[in-house]
């Protein structure tokens, strides 16, 4: 049986406490993971200088150059996996195993790390604006004739995952070059990437101690926020606002991403419906980036249509096949909840599900013995509807019809924002607006990324602070 | 069959004979009009059989049917005071009071009773006589407060105690204030800690999970002298045990132990490397009994080794208790040399019951 143990500071540990995670399809039970009790993780977070010492012996460059050969690891080698190996393809199976996720979206995914591994140096440059890493190193430096010190705000930073997608998980990779050691509660059915990731990122040089790995229940992974001057959380809406007041913690709730679609634009907008389609489908609908909702101030009608025609299309296929675009879920009681919320929400009037029209079957199907939401869109006829706004675990997305004027206020809270239009006023009000936290320009996809753009909040400005900083002249 | 197998089916085959002779002497206690309290007497007036004669084995119990939680809260305490004992000093403990009424339970001399049985479990090795003892868990209107105390005394020591009230605990984690919560769980390891430094003869304490490792936290057992912990309150896992005793304990012996307000308190096993850090109990029999019933029939026993929901029967003569269903599920554990009856492992919350038990830093 394939069993993945604690990590404390990079040393494996079998815990009594064994998770049994089942594959998805056959219920038959696929994984045993260690589980950390809390007076472990709490004892273990005593020490955290350990790690921190580790990391301190590198220079940024040193570190910059593990991540690089760290991507080579992670997408080519066979790792170590508790007292197996993994080879890459085994990583993809397992992936899927516990998650659902079709082999092809968990390759695509696996790309996503390797090349955030490979390319630290762009993305440490994107989150430090360019500034020089040796001023890093030594913790003060001179940059254009200014004197600027920076101060690790943590020991380490711990992080409490999601199961939602692989890809996630580049987030929080960059605390390795930036020397913070990594306290990591995986999610409870997908420990493989994180542990994947500390794997390779060993393989290629980088100090065991600097990781620790805690799977746990709820009450562990508090202890990690707890315990961790920084820390970063992903969840649901209730995780999150758990959470809300406490500045030491990065809070990666739904996304709520979103297109808009300006009125100089909005006559072309068919133009535009391989990027809707991309924002909304993409990695199975899974990721906070892709897009819950299209925002339009004419055409709402024609552009759902359009869309429901498209994502009609996606049928559940098998884990292995190449075309697959959708995920099961791996509890069939949380699909029928969620086909029930957006039910009761069309029960409201002045919303219509369009892809009702054009599908063949209904929105909740058991394919196989699992269930699946088939992708899903809904007309509402204006901000206020209580679809307009609603995030969900598969391929949905609400077309809001919107005077454009009203539209930036409308939004609510929004990750990434793409919005195609050259009206300036509209440009500068996006631009202004404090809801949003990413802002594409022009037909880019949400979830189309650029790593030297930091992604829901600067780990750099997480992880440190600026001190003001002089120095004596010499002589 | 070996010589030791031999001897073990003997002793279970004693064990339940004096079982089911100690269930017709508690029987016929409660239900004998000189002797049993109002609440049985009452209950046994509205039936058309006669407990006292019909009665006769352990298994008879079923006959009651399931005791109802529900009839120890409030109203009168009194009603529970077997006539046998009237004029003697009562006291009360209390359980589930976290909201609303809480359950009580009489008692005269039960936990004295209780726990001058269980110290004999206790390695004097490990708790010495004439040795303190801290206790750093529930206190107020609970049984383990005045049960510690006298098993200490019994010990020839002395008890030393902080406050705790696991009640407001239980209310700040549910009013999500954890960070108070955990403010106040420092607040009483400071004033163990206290009690610790200042007194050279404590070497014995009682402590709950949670508090031992908060404890442990602070400070080394080992530099305090601490030589033997005895530890309850709440739930235990076998890896809470192993990580107990391979990074806490530094040598102490751990005793860990089960019960409640309502049965008692059952012992632990002996530490065997074949258990595996299993918490294996077993109770104070006769006085009282743990069994392991399906959760889909309750009047059903399981196989050994299967799951179920715990089922508690308490036969002191104090109070009577057949076949209460326990909120808790565990493995149905084969008697052993040591306990020739039945026992549990692995004690958790019942997973099939809907409520959550929040459980708090005692």
């Amino acid at each position: 049986m394939l069993h993945i143990p604690i990590l404390r500071q990079g040393e494996p540990y079998k815990s009594l406490d064994l998770a049994r995670v089942p594959h998805h399809r056959t219920r038959e039970l696929f994984v045993e993971i260690s589980q950390a009790n809390v007076g472990l993780i709490r004892r273990d977070l005593r020490n955290q200088e350990t790690g921190r010492a580790a990391l301190a012996g590198f220079s940024i460059a040193e570190l910059v150059e593990i991540c690089a050969r760290a991507a080579h690891h992670f997408i080519n080698d066979t790792l170590p996996l508790g007292d197996d190996l993994q080879a890459p393809e085994d990583y993809v199976r397992q992936v899927s195993a516990t998650t659902g996720l079709p082999h092809v979206l968990g390759r695509r995914n696996m790309q996503k790390i390797q090349s955030m591994l490979a390319e630290m140096g762009n993305v440490l440059n994107g989150l430090t604006r360019n500034l020089a890493w040796d001023v890093l190193d030594r913790g003060f430096g001179e940059v254009n004739g200014h004197s600027l010190s920076f101060f690790p705000r943590t020991r380490s930073l711990g992080v409490v995952l999601p199961n939602n997608s692989p890809g996630v998980h580049s987030l929080w990779i960059p605390a390795v070059p930036l020397k913070i050691p990594l306290v990591l509660k995986p999610g409870s059915a997908e420990p493989w990437t994180p542990y994947r990731i500390i794997q390779a990122l060993i393989r290629a040089g980088a100090p065991r101690a600097a990781f620790s790995f805690y799977p746990a229940d709820h009450a562990g992974g508090a202890e990690i926020l707890r315990s961790c001057g920084r820390g970063m959380i992903f969840g649901d809406t209730t995780t999150a606002s758990l959470w809300e007041n406490d500045p030491r913690l990065e809070i990666h709730g739904p996304g709520y991403s979103k297109l808009v679609i300006g009125e100089d634009c909005i006559d072309d907008w068919e133009k535009y419906l391989d990027v809707m389609v991309a924002s909304i489908v993409e990695n199975g609908g899974r990721s906070c980036v892709n897009a819950s909702s299209v925002w339009v101030p004419a055409h709402g009608r024609e552009i759902a249509a359009a869309l429901a025609r498209r994502l009609a299309q996606i049928a559940p296929r098998a884990s292995e096949d190449p075309e697959a675009q959708l995920a099961p879920f791996t509890d069939a009681n949380v699909a029928s909840r969620i086909s029930q919320l957006i039910d009761q929400g069309l029960g409201e009037s002045g919303a219509t599900e369009v892809t009702a029209e054009y599908r063949v079957g209904e929105r909740l199907t058991i394919w196989e013995g699992c269930s699946y939401l088939l992708p899903t869109i809904v007309l509402c006829d204006g901000p206020e509807h209580s679809l307009a706004n609603k995030e969900f675990l598969f391929p949905f997305a609400s077309v809001v019809n919107c005077k454009q004027e009203q539209i930036p206020e409308a939004l609510g809270p929004s990750l990434v924002v793409t919005a195609i239009t050259s009206n300036p006023k509209l440009l500068q009000k996006l631009a202004a607006a404090p809801n949003v936290d990413r802002l594409n320009i022009g037909p880019l996809a949400t979830n189309h990324l650029s790593w030297d753009q930091p992604h829901e909040g600067n780990l750099f400005e997480h992880l440190y602070g600026r001190r003001a900083f002089q120095q004596a002249l010499a002589g | 069959m070996s010589a030791t197998e031999i001897t073990l089916e003997k002793n279970i085959t004693k064990s339940r004979e004096s079982l089911d002779a100690w269930v017709r002497e508690v029987v016929q206690w409660h239900f004998d009009p000189d002797t049993g309290c109002p609440f049985w007497l009452d209950y046994a007036a509205r039936l058309d059989w006669d407990p006292r004669k019909e009665i006769q084995t352990y298994m008879d119990l079923d006959r009651f049917g399931f005791f109802e939680d529900e009839w120890l809260r409030g109203r009168d305490v009194r009603r529970w005071v077997p006539k046998g004992y009237a004029g003697r000093p009562i006291y009360t403990f209390e359980t589930g009071g976290s909201t609303g009424v809480p359950k009580s339970r009489i008692s005269i001399e039960d936990f004295r009773i209780d726990y001058e049985a269980f110290s004999d479990t206790l390695p004097d090795e490990f708790f010495p006589r004439d040795a303190d003892w801290l206790s750093l868990g529930p206190t107020g209107p609970r049984r383990l407060r005045l049960a510690v105390e006298h098993l200490a005394q019994y010990r020839g020591g002395i008890c030393f105690m902080v406050d705790l009230d696991p009640r407001w605990v239980i209310k700040l984690i549910k009013m999500g204030q954890a960070k108070m919560a955990e403010q106040y769980k420092q607040h009483v390891i400071e004033q163990g800690l206290t009690q610790l430094r200042a007194h050279d003869n404590i070497k014995c304490l009682f402590t709950t999970p949670k508090l031992l490792e908060a404890l442990c936290e602070k400070v080394s057992l080992k530099k305090l002298g601490i030589t033997g912990v005895f530890c309850g309150g709440t739930e235990m896992t076998p890896q809470f045990h192993r990580f107990a005793v391979e990074e806490l304990l530094e040598g102490a012996y751990f005793a860990a132990t089960y019960g409640n307000t309502l049965m008692g308190l059952a012992v632990h096993k002996p530490r065997a490397a074949a258990d595996n850090y299993a918490i294996i109990y077993y109770p104070p029999h006769p006085r009282a009994m743990i069994e392991v019933v399906d959760p889909e029939n309750t009047e059903q026993v399981v196989d050994y080794g299967e799951t179920g929901r715990v089922r508690l029967t308490t036969l002191t003569k104090e109070f009577f208790m057949p076949r209460f269903l326990e909120r808790d599920e565990a493995e149905r554990e084969p008697p052993c040399e040591l306990y020739p009856w039945d026992g549990v492992r692995n004690v958790r919350p019942f997973s099939k019951l809907n409520t959550t038990v929040v459980e708090g830093v005692y």
